[in-house]
């Protein structure tokens, strides 16, 4: 054969492409698109917690583990999806069939395709531009990136059953005997792949890799040795919260006790070392210092088992309130803390006190707190 | 496997269901948007990078001599992948000036390095491959 002519599509098909190569990385591509479901679901609930379920308080970093592992490996899905789409990318030139009845066939088949690699892009790119806080449509990020997860993950179920002959028979036959260039070379290259962009961007969720990780979001690096998330300023919180007179209500059923910060300060001071985990995927360890929620809840006589809301300063943004169920308030690790990592907690981590407790999504880590009172 | 295929098929439609069912509170604004940016991804992917990547590929089968070629397939698809998949922070775009703890490094110039470090190891692996032995037929 000719070193010189001119090649065709099907030259490059017959060998790397076509069911072998798309089966293969379709296996890896599901177990990741599975997990980025499972774990994306587990942040769903953590955020909007149905009356049916209590979020544990234990293991403490077990929302930084599933929100790091959910935004890795979602980045690590892109180099795999990209390889898999363009493993079936010569079936696009597949001429239609004669016949009403298979056109239909056809027509569907392709169709959800088509809905499930618009869903899939979708769901990497979108999550891709919130953690660089960049948001250049109308949409909410959450709800719609939660919405079309199951769009996603349900096309995908749906593909599989369409194609699960195809997929059998792909990975039960014999492998062709080649040299050089073949399919184990693309599959290869695609995990290297997913494996490189995993350790070059995970550094934000595994701190020993922050050096390691230089195309990461974040380095890690912040005031008091601590990424921020919202700024005081981005949440229009600086004025109320330098206010000198600024002071804290726990209030309960008609009881309300107000406290200054030296106040606060003046009271049984606890340290504990707890993780912050943001939805977006970065999470460090730091050492917390302040009074327990529980020992102010006793201090207007509120019972064990009741959730309390809390109202933040902040004037801008979502999540200026939040709920921290009973099992919360009851943990001796849950803190309104006022110190971090030995020094006065900084003003973009929530100066002059904010909440942090064990096994809770940075969002529900509310800042500048004003307010705890109790729900009926 | 038929009533496996089907009960993975009706599963498949109920969370498909429970995709659009959690869709009903969206405004216009949002639904429009959402599918601007649905259809946007399959239209970037299908008649740019797609083309472009497989031009790429028949240029290199074109112009490599075959034992070289396998270098070159891992060299672009880890080359490649890796930048797309850190476009997000090699566009400059989002973080905010009010947050130098978000997208604080220097990210092209890390990029650059990696390319071309990348390259020349990837050059490298090719012209090991070409010198050790005949080349393969034509592939």
């Amino acid at each position: 054969m000719c070193l010189m002519r001119l090649p065709r599509v099907e030259d490059i098909e017959s060998r790397l492409t076509g069911p072998r190569t798309a089966s293969r990385l379709g296996l890896w591509l599901g177990a990741a698109f599975g997990i980025c479901f499972l774990t994306g679901i587990w942040s769903h609930l953590q955020q909007d917690t149905p009356g049916w379920l209590s979020i544990p308080t234990s293991p403490a970093s077990l929302y930084r583990v599933t929100q790091g592992v959910h935004v890795a490996t979602g980045v690590a899905t892109i180099p795999l999806l990209l390889a898999k789409l363009w493993a079936v990318f010569p079936r696009l030139l597949v001429r239609p069939p004669r016949g009403a009845r298979r056109l239909l066939l056809h027509v569907l088949e392709r169709g959800s395709i088509a809905v499930l690699v618009a869903s899939a892009i979708f769901m990497l790119v979108s999550g891709s531009l919130n953690v660089v806080q960049w948001y250049p449509w109308e949409f909410s990020f959450r709800a719609t990136h939660y919405a079309v997860a199951w769009v996603a993950t349900g096309s995908l179920v749906l593909h599989v059953a369409v194609k699960l002959p195809v997929i059998r028979a792909a990975l039960a036959g014999p492998e062709p005997a080649s040299e050089g260039l073949d399919r184990r070379t693309v599959v290869t290259a695609t995990l290297a792949a997913s494996v490189a962009t995993t350790v070059l961007t995970v550094g934000q969720s595994v701190t020993p890799l922050r050096r390691v990780s230089v195309l990461g979001v974040r380095d890690g690096d912040g005031p008091q040795d601590l990424p921020v998330n919202r700024t005081a300023r981005e949440a229009d919180a600086v004025g109320p919260a330098l206010d000198p007179g600024w002071q804290l209500t726990v209030a309960h059923d008609g009881a309300e006790r107000t406290f200054s910060r030296d106040e606060l300060l003046a009271l049984p001071q606890v340290q504990e070392r707890l993780p912050i985990a943001c939805v977006e995927g970065w999470s460090r360890s730091a050492d917390w210092s302040g009074v327990r929620v529980r020992d102010l809840l006793d201090a207007v006589g509120a019972p064990p088992d009741v959730d309390v809301r809390v109202e933040s300063l902040q004037r801008r943004g979502a999540f200026a309130t939040s709920i921290l169920p009973s099992q919360f308030c009851s943990d001796p690790r849950t803190l309104l803390a006022l110190g971090l990592n030995g020094s006065t907690l900084a003003l973009d981590h929530g100066y002059p006190c904010r909440i942090i407790a064990p096994n809770r999504p940075g969002v529900l880590q509310t800042k500048w707190v004003t307010r705890l009172e109790t729900l009926a | 496997m038929t009533a496996v295929r089907w009960t993975t098929g009706v599963v498949g439609l109920v969370m498909i269901g429970v995709g659009l069912w959690s869709m009903r509170a969206f405004d216009a604004d949002q639904l429009v948007s959402m599918l601007v940016w649905l259809a946007g991804g399959v239209v970037g992917h299908d008649l740019l990078l797609a083309p472009l990547t497989i031009g790429v590929l028949l240029l290199g089968t074109r112009l490599l001599p075959a034992r070289a070629r396998p270098a070159a397939v891992v060299g672009l698809v880890v080359w490649g992948s890796v930048t797309i998949a850190t476009a997000n922070v090699l566009l400059g775009v989002g973080g905010r000036p009010d947050n130098p703890t978000l997208l604080n490094r220097p990210y092209l110039g890390w990029w650059l390095v990696l390319t071309v470090a990348w390259w020349i190891a990837v050059a490298a692996a090719a012209w090991w491959s070409v010198r050790r032995g005949r080349p393969l037929r034509d592939a």
